[in-house]
């Protein structure tokens, strides 16, 4: 049969000579290889001392924001949930209290904000869907566990820090939901 | 033909006498008066309250200029509505947004500040937020028709007007929750539903027990195995099939006060059919469970 490409190799089953037999040309060219390797570029890196840069459209773990004066904006409207194809996301929903003003943004808010990490695809249609500006997915990779609940992140490990240092700027994701690019 | 063709109400209601009029989303082109008459109409009528002719001719969406008036309409409907819809728990079953979402613009062209009221409860299992309210008179139509005493309706003209029950009085006759069932947008809402879940996430159940007052006809919501919400039955229309006391609607919650039917009939294409979330039904299959065990 006629081979399609010149990169095929016929295998044959002749005998090696006595030289062949000998290996040790086989093993320097070999060796060659090997050694030639040393002095090239690693293509690997040292992963939790050093990091890569991510892509623009790199996809993480949620962050629930915080708007202006530090109060949450989620409003447990329910949409990343529906529109979540993998059904990660669960939300139970409370009446913002007197006094709760500054905590909260909207009159209802999300008492339990619920993302499955293990059936989290990280499509970002949550961030799509969210009205209120509320969740983004950031440049953070989920971290492995040894057990299956811990995958389970409660609004604690999701809403961000209140004071500005701890805040986390999604201002370019923002920009490339909005624009449908991401 | 009798479907898709029929033009959106929201302040027209069958089962209400003297409905109809007042919001205007209904106005069609009629071509051709009448068999008789065959002049067309010089302008848009409202179709809830004109009357029908022999041979008369009706354009709804074929028409540009109904849709272009529809379009104008929503959008007069929509500058004092609040756009709350991720806090309103009417989201999902809403006329207003449904309306806002086939003939509405995307995006609002009001700057100026929209009016807005206190919240107002009426009892302790109604509340009233002023601000989504739509004036379309179908909840005062309520009371006025379905109960004896008339304990609320609208104060003030114009653009101020508003619903209320005058000095904050207590409606607290058998039938008020009807007016939670009548209300096209979230301005009456249940409060023991409220903010409990969205709609999407409950399941519709029809079930029915013997009422000494109404007829019992109602619809369970379910989220899980829990009875989160219960209404009027709705038709097609979204209107209430039979009107139900507040005996049923409030205080019965539980799966053993009812009997129930069957899984409530839902447009697919509504919102409440896209519950990803799948419960099983357990508490139709203990009630099967329950009279097979009579039987034997």
């Amino acid at each position: 049969m006629q081979s399609l490409t010149n990169r095929s190799k016929v295998v044959s089953d002749k005998t090696m000579t006595w030289k062949e037999r000998m290996y040790i040309p086989a093993i320097l060219a070999g060796l060659r290889i090997t050694i030639y390797h040393f002095f090239k570029k690693k293509v690997t890196i040292q992963y939790p001392e050093q990091k890569r840069e991510h892509s623009k459209y790199f996809r993480g773990v949620h962050v629930l924001k915080r708007d202006d004066e530090g109060r949450e904006n989620c409003t447990a409207c329910g949409l990343c949930a529906v529109a979540c194809p993998a059904e990660a996301i669960t939300i139970v929903a409370d009446e913002r209290k007197k006094g709760e003003e500054h905590l909260y943004r909207e009159e209802k808010y999300s008492a339990e904000y619920n993302i499955n990490m293990l059936r989290c695809i990280f499509c970002g249609l949550c961030e799509e869907a969210c009205p209120k500006d509320a969740i983004y997915l950031t440049e953070t990779i989920s971290t492995s566990n040894y057990h299956r609940d811990q995958f389970i992140y409660t609004k604690d490990m999701l809403v961000e820090g209140i004071k500005s240092g701890e805040r986390i700027d999604i201002n370019s994701r923002r920009q490339g939901v909005r624009e449908g690019a991401m | 033909m009798i479907g898709e063709n029929v033009p959106p109400a929201m302040c027209y209601y069958t089962k209400l006498e003297g409905s109809g009029g007042k919001c205007r989303t209904c106005l069609v082109k009629v071509t051709k008066g009448s068999e008789k008459d065959p002049r067309p109409m010089p302008k848009l009528v409202a179709s809830c309250k004109t009357a029908v002719m022999d041979g008369m001719e009706v354009r709804n969406t074929t028409s540009p200029d109904v849709l272009d008036a529809r379009k104008g309409i929503t959008e007069f409907l929509l500058i004092n509505h609040p756009l709350d819809c991720p806090v309103c728990d009417q989201a999902g079953e809403c006329k207003l947004q449904d309306l806002s979402y086939e003939h509405g613009l995307s995006k609002s062209r009001y700057d100026f500040h929209r009016r807005e009221f206190e919240k107002i409860d009426i009892g302790d299992k109604i509340q009233l937020h002023m601000n989504r309210c739509i004036l379309c008179y179908r909840c005062t139509q309520v009371a006025d028709q379905l109960t004896p005493e008339r304990v609320h309706g609208v104060i003030n003209r114009g653009e101020v007007s508003e619903i209320s029950t005058y000095i904050e009085n207590v409606v607290d006759n058998d039938f008020s929750g009807n007016m939670i069932d009548v209300c096209p947008v979230g301005a009456l809402t249940d409060k023991t539903f409220r903010f409990k879940s969205r709609v999407w996430y409950t399941k519709p159940v029809n079930a029915h027990r013997n009422c000494p007052k109404c007829s019992g006809k109602v619809t369970l919501w379910y989220q899980g195995e829990e009875v989160l919400r219960v209404t009027g039955r709705k038709d097609q229309w979204n209107e209430v099939e039979e009107f139900i006391c507040n005996d049923c609607r409030f205080e019965k919650k539980e799966t053993n006060d009812w009997i129930v039917d069957g899984p409530a009939d839902i447009n697919r294409h509504s919102v409440v059919s896209k519950n990803q979330f799948t419960y099983e039904l357990p508490v139709l299959q203990k009630q099967i469970e329950q009279s097979n065990m009579t039987e034997q």
